[in-house]
């Protein structure tokens, strides 16, 4: 039986959306720092702005460094297209807003990301669109929250903080049932650990500010189109499937079809909401992308060694990592991330939250910031962090304990990472 | 636009506008377990820029009703019925890949319908490789990835989609997962089976035709054998340029197209 001439992940990390500049021959790729492109005439002016003709107008809707990077990511996550924004925040938000309106409803996992968490439970009701949050390991809550004004469902390949794997080709099929799309954010596992478009996601977001930039650099988010579902089955979406006044009656879907989505993203979202990926950030993002590769495989390895010493450890209470065989869902992980379950774990110190701060206060190596995905390793006690907007409720719904550390792996030496959380642990317990 | 033809929606992109009737009629036909919006980059513009452009949903295709028709020579004659259902015609059609195929029996068989041919992606015969051909019958995922494959140039595999942020590759593999089970299995078939016979014999309009260097589903020899056969034909050669070429290279297509229909 022949196999599919594709070039491979690795290849596509490096080339994915780039030809060397055509007017240089510039290898690496160029930051086109610019916000506006010299039209040729008149009339190719007018076919850009009517989408007779694809092209750059103005950066805010698209730009020539922004693109490969799109492109690169599209590539990697086998997505028809995608759409770069300014940060992670602003690409849930477009791919929201783009197919939802005042009215509608979302059903989310209660294990997500705080900031993504406040927007669906505080901010987006003031525009009209409300979200019920479920347990995301529990098909009959998905099932059941839905309703005849819900028009996605929402939930992390890894979840937040208790590194919940999405089953996603569960929760695909139970959107699917209801002629609806899932959208997953795969900031925590990246397309090098999984393909969530493959398993039957129908949206992928990223915080790119994470693994796939990899450096903690540069703020920047992508939503990615799988391609594969119908916005014109049923009349959920209207957005892509009737016509729009913004550009002459256009229809999405019957124009543009499996590539609907990215088209109106960039053509409604991008140009009114304006949350555009500036040219040098993604320049900054695709040098880490170049090589997520090799990063993934050694932020897994790291997390592997780092793994086996906190269950050894005294001072430790528990610790949550797929890999973990006491891991609610370490079998899943298993089928759904062969590669590895990735770098993000969390543990419980002894001695609860003044053990938690004093734990913090004295790693040395690691940093102290609200952040993850970084080449360096990074400590959080999101209880006073991340999450700490949470209610005392919805701390509990969300699997915040008090005594929970998170801790994001980076590329050091194992070793040294290592002693470092030892070092740690140590002064914790001596109140 | 909707319209009618055998009791069956048929579903037409007319680029966004409503189709103006004095305007020269351009009918745009997809290849194998494709839908109109191969023509994306095409139709919008052609719409604007002095035709009536409709691509088409081949029946069971895209959003159009109906099952997919067994051959060639069906899926003619229903074009030809079509272009009287629309209203329209004679028209002009461009066709790629099995629809370079249609065009040439729509100009045979019902040359009352047709003003001209263009044909992107064409040959007189199209044997599908047998590998190809059982992952179709088995609706496996295979299918769509082997067209993707072999559909693209070696650029189309790396980059240079005009269009900020789509890729290629997945954007054709998409395509093609969406179709309903059985239709890329039927259209394959169907291009497998054809035989032209005396084909380009029966055809008295112009036509032009158009080949990739890098084509490996209607390789630049293939298209040469058509091409011997024909009387008043325009060959257009595009180097570095795959058989996916209207999405390859988007605006050589266009400016070809207005150059041909014109
Ligand atoms: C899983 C996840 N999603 C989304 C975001 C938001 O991304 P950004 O900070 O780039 O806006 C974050 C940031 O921490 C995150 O961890």
């Amino acid at each position: 039986m022949v196999d599919p001439e594709y070039l491979k992940f690795d290849t596509l990390s490096l080339h994915a959306g780039q030809e060397p500049d055509p007017t240089t021959g510039s290898r690496a790729v160029p930051i086109y720092q610019t916000t506006s492109y010299s039209f040729v005439d008149t009339e190719q002016a007018a076919g850009l702005f009517n989408l007779e003709q694809p092209g750059h107008i103005y950066s805010r809707i698209s730009n020539p460094t922004v693109a490969v990077l799109e492109e690169r990511i599209a590539a990697l996550e086998g997505g028809v297209g995608a759409v770069c924004t300014a940060s992670g925040m602003a690409a849930f938000h477009l791919a929201a807003a783009t197919i939802m309106s005042a009215g509608n409803h979302v059903v989310a996992s209660r294990n997500i990301y705080g900031g993504t968490h406040n927007m669906l439970n505080l901010t987006m009701p003031r525009f009209g669109i409300t979200t019920t949050f479920v347990d995301p390991r529990d098909p009959e809550a998905w099932r059941s929250a839905i309703t005849p004004e819900t028009r996605l469902l929402f939930a992390e390949t890894l979840g937040n903080p208790g590194i919940e794997v999405l089953d996603i080709p569960l929760i695909a099929q139970i959107a699917h049932e209801n002629g609806l799309p899932l959208m997953v954010d795969a900031t925590f596992t990246t397309p090098y650990l999984m393909k969530p478009i493959d398993l039957g996601a129908d949206i992928v977001m990223h915080s790119v500010t994470k693994f796939l930039g990899g450096h903690g650099i540069a703020l920047g988010g992508v939503v990615v189109d799988g391609g594969r579902f119908d916005w014109a089955a049923n009349d959920k979406f209207p957005t892509l499937s009737q016509p729009y006044d913004g550009y002459h009656g256009i229809s999405f879907a019957d124009e543009y079809g499996h590539q609907a989505l990215s088209m109106r993203a960039r053509a409604e979202g991008l140009r009114d909401f304006g949350a555009a990926m500036s040219p040098t950030n993604a320049f900054h993002l695709l040098q880490g992308v170049e090589t997520l590769p090799l990063r993934m495989k050694r932020h897994v390895e790291n997390t592997t060694s780092v793994v086996e010493f906190l269950e050894e450890a005294d001072a430790v209470t528990w610790v949550s990592h797929p890999s973990v065989a006491t891991h609610p869902d370490h079998e899943l992980a298993k089928q759904l991330l062969p590669k590895g379950a990735g770098a993000i774990l969390s543990f419980g110190i002894a001695g609860g939250r003044e053990a938690g701060c004093r734990f913090i206060e004295n790693v040395q190596l690691a940093s102290h910031l609200a952040n993850v995905g970084d080449a360096k390793t990074l400590v959080l006690h999101p209880a006073s962090t991340t999450h700490q907007q949470l209610s005392a409720e919805d701390l509990v719904a969300a699997g915040v304990g008090e005594d929970l550390i998170r801790l994001s792996v980076g590329l050091e030496d194992p070793e040294d990472i290592i002693s470092d959380l030892s070092r740690a642990l140590r002064a914790s317990q001596k109140g | 636009m909707n319209i009618e033809c055998r009791g069956e929606t048929v579903n037409i992109a007319t680029g966004g506008v409503e189709v103006d009737r004095d305007l020269p009629p351009v009918v745009l036909l997809h290849g194998a377990g494709m839908d109109r919006t191969v023509w994306s980059q095409q139709t919008r513009y052609l719409a604007h820029h002095g035709f009536a452009a409709m691509a088409v949903d081949l029946p069971g295709h895209g959003e159009s009703g109906g099952e997919p028709l067994p051959s060639i020579a069906e899926m003619a004659d229903w074009v030809a019925e079509a272009i009287t259902e629309i209203g329209l015609g004679p028209a002009h059609l461009v066709g790629h890949s099995m629809g370079s195929l249609i065009s040439l029996e729509v100009a045979a068989r019902h040359p009352e319908a047709v003003e001209r041919i263009v044909l992107l992606g064409a040959a007189a015969a199209m044997p599908v490789h047998p590998d190809l051909l059982g992952a179709a019958e088995r609706n496996e995922v295979l299918a769509p990835q082997l067209i993707t494959s072999w559909g693209h140039g070696t650029r189309a595999h790396i980059a240079g989609n005009p269009t900020p942020g789509l890729w290629m590759r997945s954007g054709c593999q998409a395509l093609l997962e969406r179709a309903n089970d059985g239709v890329i299995f039927n259209d394959l078939a169907a291009c497998n089976a054809y035989e032209a016979g005396d084909v380009a014999a029966r055809i008295a309009c112009p036509i032009t035709v158009v080949v990739g260097s890098e084509d490996k589903m209607t390789p630049p020899r293939a298209t040469s054998q058509l091409v011997a056969g024909l009387s008043d034909v325009d060959l257009k050669h595009l180097d570095g340029v795959g058989h996916m070429m209207m999405i390859e290279v988007p605006d050589r297509i266009r400016e070809l197209l207005l150059d041909a229909l014109h």
